[in-house]
């Protein structure tokens, strides 16, 4: 069977281009796949709608590439967090467009559109702002809102173990956003700390399978993004 | 100083949780109550980044990254928790499992309408978060806030003025002065803190507020 297993983040990220709509696993910095993203930045690929539920922190992983001008549009719940100075300073700039969802919604249309399911209703955001010029519909004596399901082009995410196969484990809250992302990603690459051997994983704990996955690097001692930025990191 | 302090608040409100609920804290004021379990009583803690059975913070410096809250501040696990995506955490707080979710306020209106993620302000990079979905489908939704903003100005009101988070959601408000229930009459007043009269209350909030039954 051809392998899923790809020398290295340039090589995986390769065919990612200007325009793209690309998922980024994490929460904070929890899930958050730094090497890729960086590699993402060393493609020089912009124009680029991102996908991930808050904005980075200090000027590496997604806030370096929201500083280096690559992203046209973020899609997320959480546009400020400790030690985020750069999405606020291009927003205010009126350099950088913002969807913003709530987290719920954001994580249900990303479930949707790797799911083939268009779009739903939920009641969240009902009589508020974020519902503004969306359909809502009464169902059952109550009012929801329409809300349409989000695919990628690429998603990028992070796992703690994985198979050849592509079958992923992850670690503690890591975990957010990338099953999710990993069904709506045309082309889903994972940046897995460890690569196991067929077999190796027990079957009845796998949390995304394999099918999910179509591009697997490994880096086995991944950087923190809180680490780099007590260090004053930045990328490139 | 009148009324409740922060920690005062919280122990209150933790009196009136039932024994194993499943509950949702929001960050602030709501963190606090998870020192003030009553005696007896077992709380199951639902962090929506994707944890159930989430237990106190680590000592400093312990811990791991990956294992964090709603805040993004490392946690623990307690035994008998579980991890899980995001999806699966919101279909906890949409679909009505968790049994109260518990968050501060910028106000609340005696419908019961909740404001808490954005003044409005033009300036403000806008960020809402989970809010939504839990005013949307958590059982019971109770508001821990100071009765006032720093300014002296009521927090509740007859209607919002600042963006909604959602419509009719508070069922309850604990406050530094009073306990209060949103009823369909409006804002009944169900206690009132050591040494706080009903007037001044009364004078501090933007709404009539109903007395307490006796």
């Amino acid at each position: 069977m051809r392998t899923k297993i790809v020398p290295n983040a340039p090589i995986a990220l390769a065919d990612i281009k200007d325009g793209d709509t690309i998922m980024i696993g994490g929460f904070g910095e929890a899930g958050s796949p730094i090497e890729l993203i960086h590699a993402l930045i060393d493609t020089g690929a912009t124009n680029l709608i991102v996908i991930n539920n808050n904005t980075g922190s200090g000027e590496v992983g997604l806030a370096a590439l929201i500083k280096e001008h690559r992203v046209a549009k973020m899609i997320c719940s959480y546009p400020k967090t400790a030690n985020s100075t750069v999405f606020p300073k291009l927003y205010h700039a009126g350099e950088i467009e913002l969807e913003l969802v709530p987290q719920g919604t954001l994580a249900e249309r990303i479930r949707a559109g790797g799911s083939g399911i268009p779009a739903f209703y939920t009641p969240a955001s009902v009589g508020t702002p974020l519902s503004d010029g969306k359909e809502i519909r009464e169902i059952k004596g109550r009012n929801y809102v329409l809300e349409y399901g989000l695919t990628a082009d690429f998603s990028l995410i992070k796992a703690k173990k994985a198979d050849m196969h592509g079958n992923l484990l992850y670690n503690k809250t890591a975990r957010n956003f990338a099953p999710l992302m990993a069904m709506a990603g045309k082309i889903t690459i994972v940046q897995a700390q460890e690569i196991v051997d067929l077999g190796q994983l027990e079957p009845e704990t796998i949390v995304t399978p394999g099918i999910f996955v179509q591009r697997l690097i490994q880096i086995s001692a991944p950087v923190l993004e809180s680490t780099l930025v007590a260090d004053g990191a930045t990328y490139p | 100083m009148i009324g409740r302090s922060r920690e005062e608040m919280a122990k209150r409100l933790a009196q009136d949780i039932d024994d194993g609920a499943y509950v949702n804290l929001g960050i602030g004021i709501p963190e606090l109550i998870a020192k003030y379990v009553p005696e007896g009583k077992e709380f199951i803690y639902h962090t929506e980044n994707g944890l159930l059975g989430m237990g106190p913070s680590p000592e400093d410096g312990e811990g791991d990254p990956e294992l964090i809250n709603a805040g993004k501040k490392r946690v623990t696990e307690l035994p008998g928790a579980a991890y899980f995506h995001h999806a699966d955490s919101f279909s906890m707080i949409r679909g009505g499992h968790l049994d109260l979710s518990v968050l501060g306020a910028l106000q609340v209106s005696m419908h019961g309408d909740l404001a808490n993620w954005s003044t409005g302000k033009a300036d403000a990079v806008p960020a809402v978060g989970g809010a939504m979905d839990l005013v949307a489908g958590v059982k019971s939704v109770y508001v821990i806030t100071q009765h006032c903003t720093k300014n002296g100005a009521p927090k509740l009101v007859e209607n919002c003025t600042f963006p909604l988070t959602g419509i009719g959601v508070v069922n309850r408000i604990y406050t530094d002065l009073a306990v209060i229930e949103v009823t369909e009459d409006g804002f009944q007043v169900i206690e009132l803190s050591p040494n706080i009269t009903f007037e001044y209350v009364q004078e501090h909030t933007g709404a009539l507020l109903l007395k307490p039954r006796s």
